[in-house]
């Protein structure tokens, strides 16, 4: 009788893969470790594209101190991106510019928990209100003292934020489209 | 007699859109009016929305690549460069220069292309109805180049990760040097329509201003900004697709009003002739495509990479786990973000000049949307 063939035993889950990001060196990432210390907990630098990881409540303060003394004055993006198996499964992600000549454009970043509430940003930057608005829709992060919290894109009654890894690609609110578009289904 | 009239008539709500032709697709736009006078302005969007964010998760980079193209339909062949040389900057491969030269040549018709629309429907909504003619002619010699090239129009999807499909067509050179040689004098006769005009300048001219420090305040970018005097253009600043190489000037304006954005968006015209030209004329010979491996595996990472399309800056932003599909892929809209600052330009302006404004901001409601 030969040898039992022995099920072949299942490759070690491989760690999570990182982002292979290198420090992010300078005059202006020594600048804001001297101004927020603890705030910041990385500086950081992949694809030659600057970043910085803030805690929570450093975030304002850093895109104010980064407005009036760096001159970041055009904040180019707001979004985020959802990690479910995370701790803190939303990270919110800040594009910020500044125009010639320093011609520098960098990101801030966040992590946030489930339910947690991060300041807005329309007082530094008007031009947040949209985009804070499009992440509460698309992910459900209600901005602390947003001057209108609400949806943006999809109808205001909807149930679910859709970017949300959940979400599936065809689910809907069943109800919404029911009682609003009297069909049974949207897809 | 009571104090107050009996119907009180101080201010009026007013539903523009979603179904309003110069609303340019499905925008509704409430107005707040005293008498004439827009008080405030609130804009009502999503109607066009088709989760186009959702969609790319669940596909693969190639896969999603024409998904890109509907959302701003008039500039489909911006949206598919940004979205290309985002994911081969996340790969950390190039296109060869041949593509690349390309690249500038289809992206710059492009521009022109959806310029024209705008200038067009722009004056329609005005209320001048010929140029509308003169700009849908030149713009089908420029979407014949589109057509020839890759079999589309509008939704082109001329572009591939790491370069192009398709190896150009014989005559192309001949076409678009066709192209610049007679462009430049149609641009003449829209200028000579509505340039020097009258009426033309009585409703354009200090209409909707937004100066710098507004544009700055609200992320507003592309040929608004430029109009309020600041030379800033992608193109120039963190060139890309080797706009480096190329002759070409930043038009800007000074006063930020409706006129000068028109004025700027010709002069634009009569620049990317010139890059045309230019990019033609030196078209390098050689490979079309990268070595780019057949199943797309980005490393893990994300990076944002932005292009000046016609209307601002287009950017995307892209996070890759190492898997065949990106795991988040958000697109920065020009016309989104632009379309904020409308109150801002709306108020104490007469409710005929909100038409102005609206054509003025030049969006199009599948990129706001999404």
């Amino acid at each position: 009788m030969a040898e039992e063939q022995k099920p072949a035993a299942p490759p070690p889950p491989k760690p999570p893969a990182a982002m292979a990001a290198t420090a992010w060196e300078g005059p202006l990432p020594e600048k804001l470790k001297s101004r927020f210390g603890d705030g910041i907990r990385e500086l950081l630098s992949y694809r030659d594209q600057n970043f910085l990881v803030a805690e929570p409540p450093a975030v304002i303060p850093i895109l104010e101190f980064l407005k009036i003394e760096e001159e970041f004055e055009y904040l180019v993006d707001i979004t985020a991106a959802h990690y479910p198996q995370r701790v803190k499964p939303f990270e919110l992600i800040y594009v910020l510019y500044r125009f010639p000549p320093h011609n520098e454009r960098i990101r801030v970043k966040t992590d946030l928990a489930e339910g947690e509430k991060p300041a807005t940003a329309t007082a530094v930057h008007p031009g947040a209100n949209w985009l804070e608005r499009e992440v509460f829709d698309m992910f459900g992060i209600a901005f602390e003292g947003h001057p209108d919290m609400k949806r943006i894109l999809l109808p205001e009654e909807w149930q679910g934020h859709p970017l949300r890894k959940e979400y599936g690609i065809i689910q809907q609110d069943q109800r919404w489209v029911q009682e609003n578009l009297h069909i049974d289904s949207g897809q | 007699m009571p104090a107050a009239t009996f119907l009180d008539t101080s201010e009026l709500v007013l539903n523009m859109g979603p179904q309003h032709p110069s609303t340019h697709g499905v925008l509704r736009v409430v107005l707040k009016l005293d008498g004439e006078k827009v008080t405030g302005c609130e804009c009502v969007i999503g109607y066009l929305h088709r989760g186009v964010e959702k969609i790319a998760e669940n596909r693969t980079y190639v896969q999603f690549a024409p998904y890109v193209d509907r959302m701003d339909y008039v500039a489909a062949v911006s949206n598919g460069l940004g979205y290309c040389l985002a994911v081969e900057k996340l790969q950390g491969v190039e296109a060869p220069p041949r593509a690349q030269a390309v690249r500038v040549i289809l992206t710059e018709l492009n521009r022109i292309s959806s310029h024209l629309l705008w200038l067009g429907t722009h004056a329609l909504d005005i209320g001048a109805i010929t140029p509308v003619f003169y700009c849908f002619r030149e713009r089908e010699e420029a979407l014949k180049i589109f057509e020839k090239y890759c079999g589309a129009r509008l939704t082109t999807h001329a572009f591939r990760i790491g370069g192009l499909q398709y190896e150009t067509y014989d005559t192309l050179e001949k076409d678009c040097l066709a192209f610049c040689e007679m462009f430049p004098k149609k641009v003449d006769e829209y200028e000579e329509l509505l340039t020097g005009n009258r009426i033309w300048i009585g409703r354009t001219r200090g209409v909707g201003i937004l100066n710098a420090e507004d544009c700055k305040e609200f992320g507003v970018t592309g040929p608004l900004l430029r109009a309020a005097g600041v030379e800033w253009d992608l193109r120039k600043q963190q060139p890309y697709s080797g706009y480096e190489k190329y002759q070409f000037e930043i038009p800007t304006g000074a006063n930020g009003d409706t006129f000068d954005r028109y004025v700027v968006r010709i002069q634009e015209m009569r620049q990317s002739t010139r890059i045309i030209r230019q990019a033609v004329e030196s078209l390098p010979t050689g490979p079309i495509m990268a070595k780019v491996p057949k199943v797309l595996k980005p490393p893990v990472g994300e990076c944002y990479v932005s292009i000046e399309a016609p209307k601002g800056e287009l950017g995307y932003f892209i996070v890759s786990d190492n898997s065949t599909q990106p795991y988040r892929v958000r697109v920065r809209p020009p016309s989104f973000v632009n379309l904020q600052a409308l109150d801002r330009m709306c108020r104490g302006s007469l409710v005929a000049d909100v038409v102005a404004i609206i054509g003025t901001i030049d969006i199009v409601l599948g990129e706001v949307d999404r």
